[in-house]
């Protein structure tokens, strides 16, 4: 639709404002991490302290590490569950009604709800808590966006091209390595690295299913005890790390989905 | 071909497996602890009763429910007043900027939410960026106890689910078939009668998902209350988590991610029910 | 058009093809019988069950009844990746994340020639259909046309016992379009191999086919050569469907003369009764006042080489089509009264 200069004025500034609201607090973080001071009441100076500070912190780089763990074993497992179920659920003759609805859920429950629910599960179980139940807990949601991620690609496949190819003489299984894998390859990647952003990012669940142990704080977990207890300014740096993490592999993977929906 | 229907249920099987196993089971057993009591030391007496729901609608509790149905409500008003406006300006950009502008109205969603709420308090505190700003500019007066109110928790939740619910309306307006507005205005209907009568109510599927979606999120939200209202204000979310990690009931807590959970599904319903009714009306604008 | 002579050997027989999706019946026991080397057309409203019956070809519908035979074999269950057909979709389907080379290449790679060989009958083919100068672009930046000759490009290169076309020409602008059927004719004769084309467009299938089926719900109404069709349509379906055709309702006496108020034409067939008479249009002539019925021109359409006149007279309800040179001797103007005569042996008649 096209509208007149003058009349672009409203929505630029509609625009600015809203913007300027969403990544306000964010700058102001990474403004503070660089704060020789580390507290807003004052600039003192640019520094580097508190990222050499954060280095030296044994406790926030084993949650770190920690974190690390869980997502990418998370991310693995739920990618494969993920594509799986997007391919089986696209492939259907008929949508399931129950089908949808399971897919969906992980997404909508609050998760309050579920980390409880896991709670409870595990331990009716006797399953000591650790990294491993937080990983089996963040592949439930994790596999519900990669799953949507794949599903929307193949929405736009064109079905045809695995029937050229099976007409040039390549039976399904060729077929599938050579022609849908690497069409689809692009969003299971980006669904990959949305459900590792998740996962890294994941405090509530973490917090329900990580047990006791020291052994099994995530870098969230960290976070919010930090966050409670005691305000260092160690922490602005640290989250301004994390959402750089994040924000990378969240352009990556946009931009290998903008890559073939075009 | 029944040999298409065993493929695609084999492909879907580990997914479904995992899901019934470790999220289906899991929930079922909470929700069936909601008609168990309390044991004397905590844990587990497995004799049925009503009596959690009972104090579900216990005075307190209905209190605690209505108060999280405000503050979540107030989030959501707020949240789409804002995020329309803003989702409209996106979808009325130069085509080619739309998607990068969208993604970085998208972006801080996917960021950290405990560092995110953080941010607010920083820039909320008494000795924070905003009464600092304040002060920048001459207010000589007593700091503004901005933290720890409810408009800071309320601000808090907008501010975690803005990005989604701009999404979810740009979603709605991009689709919109802009030879619609077009015939409105031919036939003499001004810019805010065309908005008013045709954009707003075609669009009203993206925001109903959209307010869905920011009410239940956070009205069982614990993270934003406990930090950003100190604790003064006790949201469902809140009193969930210190059933099942102080007080130590867990049937009680059941009984409330029940009430939660129904909560959530009726909404969704009567979301899934408006939708399908607008895009029958859109099917046939369109025709 | 043929001027190259044909065998009339056959190399793919269609017998008592059958395909039912529940109680619709997509293809109604077919019968045909393609010949070796020719361009072969199957022409049909949509719904026809043409481009099912061209999937079946393909191997892509499993048969409800009847059997496929090429060069004499049964080939009816045989998956699609082991049938010596192939297809060109009529969406192209290139594989998108391969280049128009890669592309060429797959089909050859499925049948495990050696790499020399693949890149000889690569490059021979983008000669062929003039590619060259594509081979290492994407799908995505290719123009329509040039996807076409891709994906007909990539069938060919297989050199396939026969070639199914999916409405090919679909997609193209009319100018194109009309390009692009002179250049598939010349190309199957250059190839010498035996086309299948599916199509909705009857004047596409007149100029290209040099035999042609008619399908209507399922059901194989005619199969002939596009005079054949034109001249002695089968039944009053094909003769609407192919050009142009006037109708006019009347009667046929005992004594064999058609009578619609105020036309009498001796027919010579058999049929009695109630009776539709197809005329074309070229084939009713305008004459001179006595030697032929009265009408009233109502309408008039110029085309450029002729005037198409809409008459109306009092055997039909519908104004007939007449159709007269652009320059006529004796210039027409609408509300004229004329006069007309049909040659009966250029009529067809239907038993109502």
């Amino acid at each position: 639709m096209r509208m007149a200069n003058s009349s672009r004025l409203p929505g630029r500034l509609v625009l600015l404002a809203v913007f300027g609201f969403l990544y306000l607090p964010i700058a102001v973080l990474v403004a503070l991490s660089f704060n020789e001071a580390g507290l807003p009441t004052s600039w003192s100076g640019f520094s580097f302290k508190w990222y050499a500070a954060l280095a030296g912190n044994g406790e926030i780089l084993g949650a770190a590490w920690n974190t690390l763990v869980v997502a990418v074993f998370a991310t693995l497992i739920s990618t494969a569950l993920g594509t799986l179920l997007a391919l089986g659920m696209e492939t259907r003759r008929r949508k399931s009604t129950g089908l949808e609805a399971l897919a969906f859920a992980p997404m909508v429950i609050p998760d309050i709800v579920l980390a409880v629910a896991l709670l409870t599960f595990f331990s009716l179980l006797n399953v000591t808590l650790g990294l491993h139940t937080i990983i089996i807990s963040h592949v439930i949601f994790d596999l519900a966006f990669v799953s949507s991620v794949v599903r929307a690609r193949l929405k736009h496949f064109d079905y045809s091209i695995v029937e050229a190819s099976r007409d040039l003489g390549a039976s399904g299984w060729t077929t599938f390595w050579r022609v849908t894998f690497p069409v689809l390859l692009p969003a299971i990647i980006a669904g990959g690295l949305l459900a590792f952003t998740l996962s890294v990012d994941e405090f509530i669940i973490a917090f329900f299913t990580a047990g006791a142990g020291r052994s099994s704080i995530t870098l969230p977990i960290q976070i919010y005890s930090m966050i409670r207890f005691g305000i260092t300014p160690e922490i602005n740096a640290l989250a301004t790390i994390v959402m750089g993490v994040s924000a990378l592999a969240l352009l990556i993977s946009q931009w290998l989905n903008k890559e073939q929906m075009q | 071909m029944s040999y298409q229907s065993a493929r695609s249920n084999l492909l879907t099987a580990p997914a479904v497996a995992w899901l019934v196993a470790f999220m289906v089971a899991p929930c079922l057993l909470i929700l069936s602890y909601a008609f168990f009591q309390r044991g004397m030391w905590g844990g587990i007496e497995y004799s049925f009763t009503l009596e959690n729901f009972a104090r579900v609608v216990d005075p307190l509790y209905a209190k605690i429910f209505l108060t999280s149905a405000r503050i979540a409500g107030l989030a959501t008003l707020l949240g789409i007043l804002i995020a329309y406006p803003a989702a409209y300006a996106i979808s009325r950009a130069p085509r080619m900027r739309q998607p990068m502008l969208l993604f970085f109205a998208v972006l801080p969603f996917w960021s950290n939410y405990l560092i995110r709420t953080y941010a607010w308090m920083v820039l909320l505190n008494r000795e924070g960026l905003i009464n600092n700003l304040l002060r920048w500019f001459g207010y000589q007066g007593e700091p503004l106890s901005l933290l720890y109110t409810e408009g800071a928790v309320i601000v808090g939740l907008v501010y975690n689910y803005l990005p989604f619910v701009i999404l979810a309306i740009y979603s709605t307006l991009s689709r919109l078939n802009p030879e619609l507005m077009e015939a409105s205005r031919d036939l003499g209907g001004g810019p805010i009668r065309t908005f008013w009568r045709v954009t707003l109510p075609l669009t009203l599927p993206g925001v109903a998902a959209g307010g869905v979606f920011v009410f239940v999120l956070s009205i069982g939200n614990f993270v934003t209350p406990a930090l950003l209202g100190g604790g003064r204000f006790q949201m469902i979310g809140n009193v969930v988590y210190d059933q099942f990690l102080t007080a130590n009931d867990w049937p009680f807590g059941a009984a409330l991610g029940l009430v939660l959970i129904a909560i959530m599904i009726l909404l969704l319903m009567l979301q899934a029910r408006a939708t399908a009714r607008a895009s029958g009306e859109r099917a046939r604008a369109d025709a | 058009m043929t001027d190259a002579p044909h065998s009339h050997e056959p190399i793919l027989t269609i017998d008592g093809l059958h395909k039912s999706f529940g109680p619709v019946n997509a293809v109604d026991h077919v019968s045909l019988e393609i010949r070796k080397n020719e361009f072969f057309a199957l022409l049909g409203p949509s719904g026809c069950g043409k481009t099912t019956l061209l999937r079946m070809l393909a191997g892509f519908e499993t048969p409800t009844g009847g059997r496929i035979l090429l060069e004499g074999n049964d080939i009816s269950t045989l998956p699609p990746e082991k049938r010596p057909l192939n297809l060109m979709f009529q969406s192209y389907a290139l594989f998108p994340h391969m280049t128009v080379a890669k592309n060429l290449a797959y089909g050859l790679e499925m049948d495990r020639l050696p790499k020399a060989e693949i890149a000889r009958r690569v490059e021979e083919i983008m000669a062929v259909t003039d590619l060259g100068q594509f081979a290492g672009r994407k799908p995505d930046q290719l123009s329509g046309g040039q996807k076409q000759r891709v994906a007909l490009a990539r069938a060919l290169v297989k050199r396939p016992k026969v070639l199914l076309l999916d409405e090919p020409l679909g997609a193209l602008d009319k100018k194109l379009r009309e390009r692009m059927q002179l250049e598939l004719k010349r190309l199957q004769h250059e190839v010498g191999i035996t086309f299948i084309i599916v199509t909705h467009d009857q004047e596409e299938a007149l100029v290209m086919a040099d035999r042609m089926a008619i399908l209507k719900d399922g059901k194989l109404l005619q199969c002939g050569s596009p005079e054949d069709v034109y001249e002695t349509p089968a039944d009053r379906f094909v003769a609407n469907f192919i050009g142009v055709m006037n109708f006019i309702e009347g009667v046929v006496g005992s004594d064999g003369i058609f009578n619609a108020d105020g036309l009498k034409l001796a027919t010579g067939t058999e049929i009695r009764g109630a009776a539709t008479l197809a005329v074309r249009p070229e084939n009713i002539m305008v004459t001179a006042a006595g030697a032929g019925g009265a009408g009233k021109i109502v309408d008039m359409a110029y085309h450029g080489l002729d005037r198409v006149l809409h008459v109306k007279i009092a055997a039909s309800e519908t104004p007939l089509q007449v159709r007269v040179p652009a320059n006529a001797a004796v210039p027409h103007t609408v509300g004229d009264t004329i006069h007309i005569a049909i040659d009966p042996d250029r009529t067809r008649l239907f038993k109502n």
